[in-house]
């Protein structure tokens, strides 16, 4: 299945960063427990949004709009009582062991109506007009949280009391939750891996290269883009899920744009088209948000700074992304006309 | 679904066009841009809710008990830093001198907060909290909407001239680096003007109801639509009339030609940004007596901006006008009718629209 042996490599190297981290993550203080599984859930996020930026070519300017709806789906099924059929259903699969599934199963069905409703609307539109329309859309999504108060409880948020377990397996504690993260996580990495290396993915970085190209040879592209949306929603949806579950609580802060950009950034961060880049993305701005927290209370001014000033060098220096750094770092003598990738 | 009265109807109609008057100051000014420069300013409510509060900071001064000298002292550190930033560049590499300067700023706050108390870092974002004034007059809201538009316009071409300008036409760069400053400018208000919710006084005559035919109508929303005319009026006058006109559209249509010919296009393109951001100002600030002043509009009515200029078109005034009064009588009317869907009230005709010409209605692609 793989076809060279460096991307064998690759893999490898890959595979053993997070069995490491799995061997690792259960010694450090919570603190560091907390952060890494936070890095993992937002890891998800950036890696979905990379799917329709890197190799779709779409900037979403809202893609926190399915994260959103998911982690508000979980947390209304697991506290809504007076939605009698929905919560009795959570509380018999919860009964059975199985609650996670129900609410997986239901927050990822609903995550993709409003993608599949949403690219419907937006696919037709290109460059920027996408952009803002993403954008706009992601709003609907935020203003609904913050309005719809009898449904979300508005600016308050939603506290959800305790996560069900999986199996019998009680996740309320920090280390099972974490490897159940990992766990998610893994299969999440590995789907999008197997889907952008499908002929479906390679016909995404087709129409990302040359459209016209790709329309000329017989190719929906329409079709193509729009499933691309959806996929990409259903996988942001996960990381939405987990969100909820990880946090306990959901509030209109959580999905604004400042969610949307940021995932944005990941990507552009670690190298779009890469998959793990955006990982390494999330890492950084976790991690930065969390330390320089601890310090001082103005993290969106220090977010934009940071924004400007990565692009800003990006540009000067010619790189995509930190693992664009790498290649960088590792082919010096590469031609400067070669086609990139 | 409540019936609405003919009294209501004209009421209704009434608030739509002047909230249609805000939308089409802060709408005009992104689509002017993009027009132009193609460049889609995510800073551009930014810019809008920062001139409210500057506004707001001027009639504190002018009408208030708020001294002038944090700002002064402020202005002072800004220019400092500027000549220092000059004088290192002039010896060494740019990259040496942003380091010598973050290390000169991390060790004087270090030495500021331990020895002296206070964060160095205030001395260029002053924390001053306001107290809304009681009364202004309308001398006294001009001076402070022609400051505050000034330092909106120095904002935009501060930023177009050594940020957006180095960036191309990579709209992903773009777009990140312009929600850099959005949330640096929305974090920055916050910090200096803190989180509570402020709205701009009127000045006396505009701040009655006009009774016409028994209807009142406030005579503010009045002069809201009467500047937003003006605007639109002295924007079409100036870009198909004048000779600074016909330099920006020959910049816009075709650049390698307008350079061949003597035209310095980046002063051109800095003047659009600077016009720009001074459109969405004016918006704020007249806007600020409407919607209020407080942390968040920005991204709540940037939506509204570009439901406008995706109904419209951007880069088109017409379509600014036209998408503009669509989106302001949606609003209303869907706010009246079904209070809890007026957001998805707003987007269908968008969608519909987009369905139809991708590029809005009057769109140049």
């Amino acid at each position: 299945m793989l076809e060279s042996l460096a991307e064998k490599r690759r893999v490898l190297i890959v595979l053993g960063v997070f069995v490491a981290l799995g061997v690792v993550t259960p010694f450090l203080d919570l603190f560091m427990q907390s952060l890494v599984t936070e890095i993992l859930v937002f890891g998800i996020l950036a890696m979905s949004l990379d799917l329709l930026l890197g190799f779709t070519g779409l900037a979403s300017l809202g893609h926190a709009a399915y994260f959103g709806v998911a982690s508000y789906t979980t947390a209304i099924i697991m506290t809504k009582e007076d939605w009698t059929w929905t919560f009795a259903a959570f509380q018999w699969a919860d009964s059975l062991g199985l609650g996670l599934f129900y609410i997986f199963i239901f927050a990822l069905v609903v995550a993709m109506a409003f993608a599949a409703f949403f690219g419907f609307l937006a696919i037709r539109a290109v460059g920027v007009y996408f952009l803002m329309i993403t954008l706009s859309l992601a709003m609907v999504v935020w203003g609904l949280a913050y309005r719809w108060s009898a449904v979300t409880e508005g600016d308050n948020g939603i506290i959800v009391l305790g996560r069900p377990s999986l199996f019998g397996i009680s996740l309320e504690s920090e280390i099972p939750f974490f490897y159940f993260t990992l766990t998610v996580f893994l299969i999440c990495l590995g789907l999008m891996f197997m889907f952008v290396r499908s002929p479906f993915g390679k016909t995404l970085v087709g129409i990302r290269e040359r459209e016209e190209r790709m329309q000329m040879l017989g190719y929906n592209i329409w079709l193509h883009k729009y499933l691309a949306f959806i996929i990409a929603g259903v996988f942001s949806g996960v990381a939405g899920v987990m969100w909820t579950l990880f946090n306990l609580f959901v509030s209109p802060p959580d999905i604004e744009l400042i969610t949307s950009a940021e995932a944005l950034f990941m990507v552009a961060l670690g190298g779009p088209a890469t998959l793990i880049g955006p990982v390494i993305g999330s890492a950084i701005i976790r991690s930065l948000q969390q330390f320089i927290s601890i310090y001082v209370e103005r993290w969106p001014l220090i977010l934009g700074a940071i924004y400007i000033i990565t692009i800003m060098l990006g540009r000067l220096y010619g790189v995509e992304g930190i693992l664009g750094l790498f290649g960088k770092f590792r082919k010096p003598a590469a031609p400067p006309d070669a086609p990139e990738g | 679904m409540t019936t609405l009265s003919f009294t209501n109807i004209v009421v209704l109609s009434f608030n739509s066009l002047s909230y249609a008057a805000i939308l089409f100051l802060l709408a005009s000014g992104l689509s002017l841009i993009f027009g132009v420069m193609r460049i889609v300013n995510l800073a551009h409510a930014a810019f809008f809710l920062f001139a409210g509060y500057l506004a707001l900071e001027f009639y504190n001064i002018i009408f208030g008990t708020l001294s002038l000298m944090p700002r002064i002292i402020q202005l002072v550190s800004w220019t400092l830093l500027y000549f220092a930033w000059r004088g290192l560049t002039a010896y060494v590499a740019p990259r040496h001198a942003a380091l010598a300067l973050l290390l000169a700023y991390v060790v004087l706050e270090t030495l500021c907060s331990l020895v002296w108390g206070f964060r160095f870092f205030e001395l260029f974002f002053p924390h001053v909290p306001v107290k809304p004034v009681d009364r202004i007059n309308f001398p006294g809201m001009m001076a402070a909407i022609v400051v505050a538009l000034a330092i909106a316009a120095l904002c935009g071409m501060f930023i177009e001239r050594f940020f957006l300008r180095r960036l191309g036409q990579d709209t992903l760069s773009q777009v990140l680096v312009t929600i850099g400053f959005a949330f640096i400018l929305q974090d920055g208000s916050l910090y200096t003007w803190g989180g509570d919710n402020f709205m701009l006084k009127q000045p006396w005559p505009l701040n009655f109801s006009a009774v016409v035919w028994g209807l009142s109508l406030p005579q503010y929303r009045g002069f809201m639509i009467v500047i937003a005319v003006v605007v639109a009026a002295a924007l079409f006058l100036g870009i198909e009339r004048t000779r600074l006109g016909a330099i920006m559209r020959a910049a816009v249509d075709d650049p390698e030609m307008a350079r061949g010919i003597g035209i310095n296009t980046n002063v051109v393109q800095m003047a659009i940004f600077a016009i720009g951001a001074l459109l969405a100002a004016t918006g704020g600030v007249v806007g600020g007596a409407f919607f209020g002043v407080y942390p968040g509009l920005d991204f709540e009515i940037l939506p509204y901006a570009f439901a406008v200029v995706i109904i419209g078109g951007l880069g088109s005034l017409g379509g600014a006008v036209l998408g503009s009064i669509v989106v302001g009588f949606i609003e209303n009317f869907g706010t009246a009718l079904f209070p809890e869907l007026s957001y998805f009230a707003l987007f269908a005709p968008m969608a519909i629209i987009l369905a139809i010409k991708p590029t809005g209605l009057f769109g140049k692609g």
